[in-house]
């Protein structure tokens, strides 16, 4: 008999693995009851250990912070990703029992929440029972249905046992280079479904006695094209989920079991406070009105989509309204987001909340406290349906970012109103560069292996100008704080593409009183390749980056490619090559280094999906800058005069936009002219109010423009698809333009396709499957 | 424990001229709690009218009581842009950027936007032309109102006297 002996129908009934004797289930629905009920993590209305023992409260923290964030450090020399190793894509995060944030790393800390989504899907769906969860287990997860940001973050989740007992979580996360998508790359974007985004892992048990199991790996390895570097992600994250299971086993043996799950509690409820105070003590309480948009341009030959209903040219609308609470919490409402779309581009509410704060973190709580504390303060409302918070389970999320990081930038924008008017100038950023363009491809590398690259030099995109200085050159991204472009040599070995220039990418920081941070560029030449692709994945057509209270955005991405350049014969020939600067695109240069018969690709088609290239072939890597604060006639003379002289501003823009009159020595060093420039600037006043129209007046004019649908298909989309989720959104429309009550656009009488606009399934709908809702929707 | 700041330095972060090491104290310290009065202090002094400021928008942008009681915004130039729960924008001047012969006038073709799919709106004073705001929406867009501050709470936080003009 196969049968096994011991099960006798239906489920067995195990001992509580939690020391109060409940179920994991009913463990953290009291939780989060009682936390709904009261304000208060938990009903912690008082702090009693915190407050009896703060030295105690202190040390346990100090301790468990100390061991995630060296954890972090230790365990990413394991890996041999440069994404990892280089960059830092990784972070590791202590929960407590009901799968709630006590403590984080530094890192992508977006994962405060995902991982504590997977945790608690675990929960709810009882895998307390089965597959069950015992001392030495792990878990495995990148499923961004239940709140992964997209599926090239692997998580590794660990119990911690104490006594036969469940006493926390540990999880860690690594960036993987590969997933196995339907292109190569991390990110890619070919893929239209979740059935092409990769490997797809839903908290499976993968590991046993602390070692991961055979047939997991010999799995999943040949389900991606790079198995060496996610040998040794995994084992990053395996050890550092046992170096803080070690630290939580020091730290109770050392206070006791009780005073250990105490603390995870109060700490959270601790970090809830701290957002409170520090709203309190920064922001101005009111509403704040935002929005974000970002392009889809999948119409053009190059996009090339396995679904005739993906190719359509869409725009992503991110409204959002924040509104600061007198009682110092904050409600942030997406309401009026666009539709979910047949892209890689979408996300789901954790990715959303959990993402927020690795933004928060760089303003609003610069604070090592993080955890989920904060989300107890705030209220997100992303409705079901759009792109936030998709109703269909066969969305794709492989570049979830190229949305998320466009709608952030637009929230950064508006706290920082608040800032401004209460006088802290010092942490006001006009917002952040979409942190583009992501480098990929695949095919194989120099070492003859199948090979895909991600080029994570998008690390150290300009950031936003602040209300008291310039924005940073190549410094930052708004999903990890610890910018790196990373070095060209370990680039180099990581990728079959030799560096033929790094420079920082002049105007493409927004101007302004203060200007937006710089990017950077690079031009790499395939070499030592064979059987490659590669693609571009960033913003073209327009730009997510604004600016504020004058600034102008940023400057909006374009593409370079070169194929047939016969470089390697002008190598041969000791002729000049394209170098360095790709200087103004209006005025190419790169062109006159390649061999007649080159074929040159330049344009704003910044999203394209595999395409064929040759060793010796060009691609440019354009990372873009941030936005400008204030009124660029405002702008010192000293600045526009060091501006030029850094060869970040052209010269013909200094005139255009601060009207600076300048000389320009033999040894090419500029002196701007303070007088002329001030004169020029006077006339440059005076043209503003004579091309200016009152608002009142040019409204009449756009008016008319929205009842002849005078726009073009993608932007009436846009808004047909917002319209049809959100009566609010359409109620306000139009009433701001005082339109009739039955005028609308929808996306029939354009004639494109909406798959999934009325016919979708969720995962909520699946056979046994408990989703887990922590917004309102 | 939140560190202080002198009226001085204050002034210098208006001006942008403040020595970093301050700078990086503000950022790294918690807020220091009277820095909303010195700042409307140091505005207050260099404004070129007698209207009490409430609450600076913008560099060269305010809501201000007037000798009326009345709490609008108001430009440093004197014009008055409307009572202050409506948006400013609506009473400024518009210039939109929708050709690439107009977006051409502040980027390189190839690194501006594409007006089919987005336009720059500025939005600039009708007396001074002190550009107060730059959009960069699609097409239709209604004018965004940006901030609706609640300012009785707000100097309630900061326990000052709510102004007798604003609605509770």
């Amino acid at each position: 008999m196969n049968k096994p002996e011991s099960i006798s129908g239906g489920s067995t009934t195990r001992k509580s693995i939690l020391y109060n004797g409940k179920t994991l289930a009913q463990n953290r629905a009291d939780m989060y009851n009682t936390s709904k009920e009261t304000g208060h993590y938990d009903g912690l209305t008082e702090l009693k250990l915190k407050k009896s023992d703060p030295i105690t409260f202190e040390k346990i923290f100090s301790k468990l912070r100390a061991g995630v964030v060296n954890a972090r450090e230790t365990a990413k020399k394991i890996a041999a990703s440069p994404i990892v190793e280089q960059e830092g894509e990784l972070c590791f995060t202590l929960y407590n029992t009901a799968g709630d944030c006590v403590c984080t790393s530094t890192g992508i800390i977006i994962h405060v929440g995902t991982m504590g989504m997977c945790i608690k899907y675990m929960i709810e769906n009882n895998w307390e029972e089965d597959p069950t969860v015992n001392p030495g287990d792990m878990f495995t997860n990148n499923d961004c249905q239940i709140g992964n940001v997209h599926p090239c973050d692997i998580a590794t989740i660990v119990p911690i046992f104490h006594e036969g007992k469940l006493v926390a979580w540990v999880g860690g996360v690594t960036h993987v280079i590969d997933t196995g998508a339907a292109g190569p790359g991390s990110m890619s974007n070919g893929q239209v479904q979740r059935f092409g985004d990769g490997v797809q892992i839903t908290c499976r048990k993968t590991g046993i006695n602390d070692k991961p199991m055979r047939d997991w790996q010999h799995e999943v390895q040949r389900n991606v094209r790079t198995p060496k570097y996610w040998i040794l992600d995994e084992r990053t994250r395996i050890a550092g989920d046992h170096m803080i299971r070690d630290i939580v086993e020091e730290v109770i043996a050392d206070v006791g079991v009780e005073t250990f799950l105490t603390f995870t509690s109060e700490i959270i409820e601790d970090g809830r406070r701290g957002l409170v105070k520090r709203i309190n003590d920064i922001l101005i309480p009111g509403k704040y009105n935002t929005v974000a948009f970002v392009d889809v341009p999948y119409m053009h030959e190059d996009v090339h989509v396995p679904s005739p209903f993906a190719k359509v040219d869409t725009i992503m609308h991110a409204p959002c309204t924040i509104t600061v609470k007198p009682e110092a919490t904050w409600r942030l409402d997406f309401e009026g987001c666009s539709r979910w779309g047949w892209h890689t581009y979408n996300a789901n509410p954790t990715a959303f909340t959990s993402g927020i704060w690795v933004m928060m973190t760089q303003t609003v709580v610069p604070t090592e406290r993080i955890n989920d504390g904060s989300l107890f303060a705030s209220e997100f409302r992303l409705p079901k349906g759009t792109w936030t918070n998709p109703n269909d389970r066969r969305t794709a999320h492989a570049d979830a970012w190229h949305f998320l990081v466009s709608s952030w930038s637009s929230l950064w924008r508006a706290v920082s109103r608040g800032y401004f008017s209460r006088g802290y100038l010092e942490e006001v950023n006009a917002g952040n560069s979409n942190p583009c363009n992501w480098m990929q491809g695949g095919g194989f590398n120099q070492e003859e292996e199948i090979h895909a690259v991600n080029s994570f030099e998008t690390a150290a995109c300009g950031t936003g100008a602040c209300a008291m200085k310039d924005g940073l050159n190549h410094a930052a991204a708004i999903w990890n704080p610890e910018g790196d472009m990373g070095d060209c040599e370990i680039w180099e070995l990581a990728e079959p593409l030799l560096y033929m220039g790094r420079a920082i990418k002049s105007n493409t920081g927004g101007y302004g009183k203060y200007r937006g941070g710089m990017g950077f560029e690079t031009l790499r030449m395939v070499h030592n390749s064979a059987d490659w692709c590669m693609f571009f994945m960033g913003n073209g057509y327009m730009n997510s980056d604004w600016g504020l209270h004058g600034g102008y955005p940023s400057a909006t991405g374009y593409r370079f490619e070169a194929h047939n350049t016969g470089l390697h014969k002008r190598i041969a020939e000791g002729k000049s090559l394209p170098m360095g600067h790709d200087w103004n695109p209006d005025e190419p240069d790169y062109e006159n280094h390649l061999e007649p018969g080159a074929i040159v690709k330049r344009d704003s088609q910044c999203i394209t999906t595999e395409e064929i290239f040759e060793n010796g072939d060009l691609y440019l890597n354009y990372l873009r800058g941030g936005p400008g604060f204030g009124d660029p006639l405002d702008r010192t003379i000293e600045n526009i005069e060091k501006d030029l002289n850094d060869v970040v501003l052209l010269e013909e823009y200094a005139i255009k936009i601060y009207g600076a009159v300048f000389t320009k020595d033999a040894e090419g060093y500029y002196t701007v002219d303070a007088d002329a420039t001030r004169a020029r600037q006077a006339e440059m006043r005076k043209e503003r109010l004579s091309r200016g129209t009152p608002v009142k007046e040019w409204m009449k004019g756009e008016r008319q423009n929205i009842l002849d649908k005078k726009a073009s298909k993608q932007v009436q989309q846009m808004f047909a698809s917002s319209f049809e989720l959100s009566q609010p959104f359409l109620d306000k429309f139009r009433a701001f333009w005082s339109l009739p009550n039955d005028w609308l656009v929808t996306e029939k009488e354009l004639g494109v396709p909406a798959f999934g606009a009325k016919h979708h399934m969720d995962l909520s709908q699946m056979p046994d499957v408990k989703t887990v809702v922590l917004v309102e929707e | 424990m939140s560190t202080t700041y002198t009226k001085k330095q204050v002034a210098e972060l208006i001006d942008g001229v403040l020595d970093w090491e301050t700078v990086r104290r503000m950022l790294f310290m918690p807020k220091d709690p009277l820095r909303f009065s010195m700042y409307i202090e140091v505005l207050q002094e260099r404004a070129k009218w007698e209207d009490k400021i409430v609450l600076p928008l913008a560099p060269h942008l305010y809501i201000v009581e007037d000798k009326n009681g009345d709490i609008v915004n108001k430009c440093d130039c004197g014009y008055v842009f409307g009572p202050y729960q409506e948006n400013w924008k609506l009473n400024a001047l518009i210039y939109v950027r929708d050709s690439v012969e107009k977006f051409n006038q502040v980027y390189p073709k190839l690194m501006s936007p594409d007006a089919e799919w987005q336009v720059y709106r500025e939005y600039y004073c009708p007396e001074c032309a002190c550009q107060h705001d730059v959009e960069a929406p699609v097409p239709w867009y209604p004018v965004i109102h940006d901030f609706e501050p609640n300012i009785a709470e707000f100097y309630k936080w900061v326990g000052l006297e709510v102004p007798k003009g604003i609605a509770a």
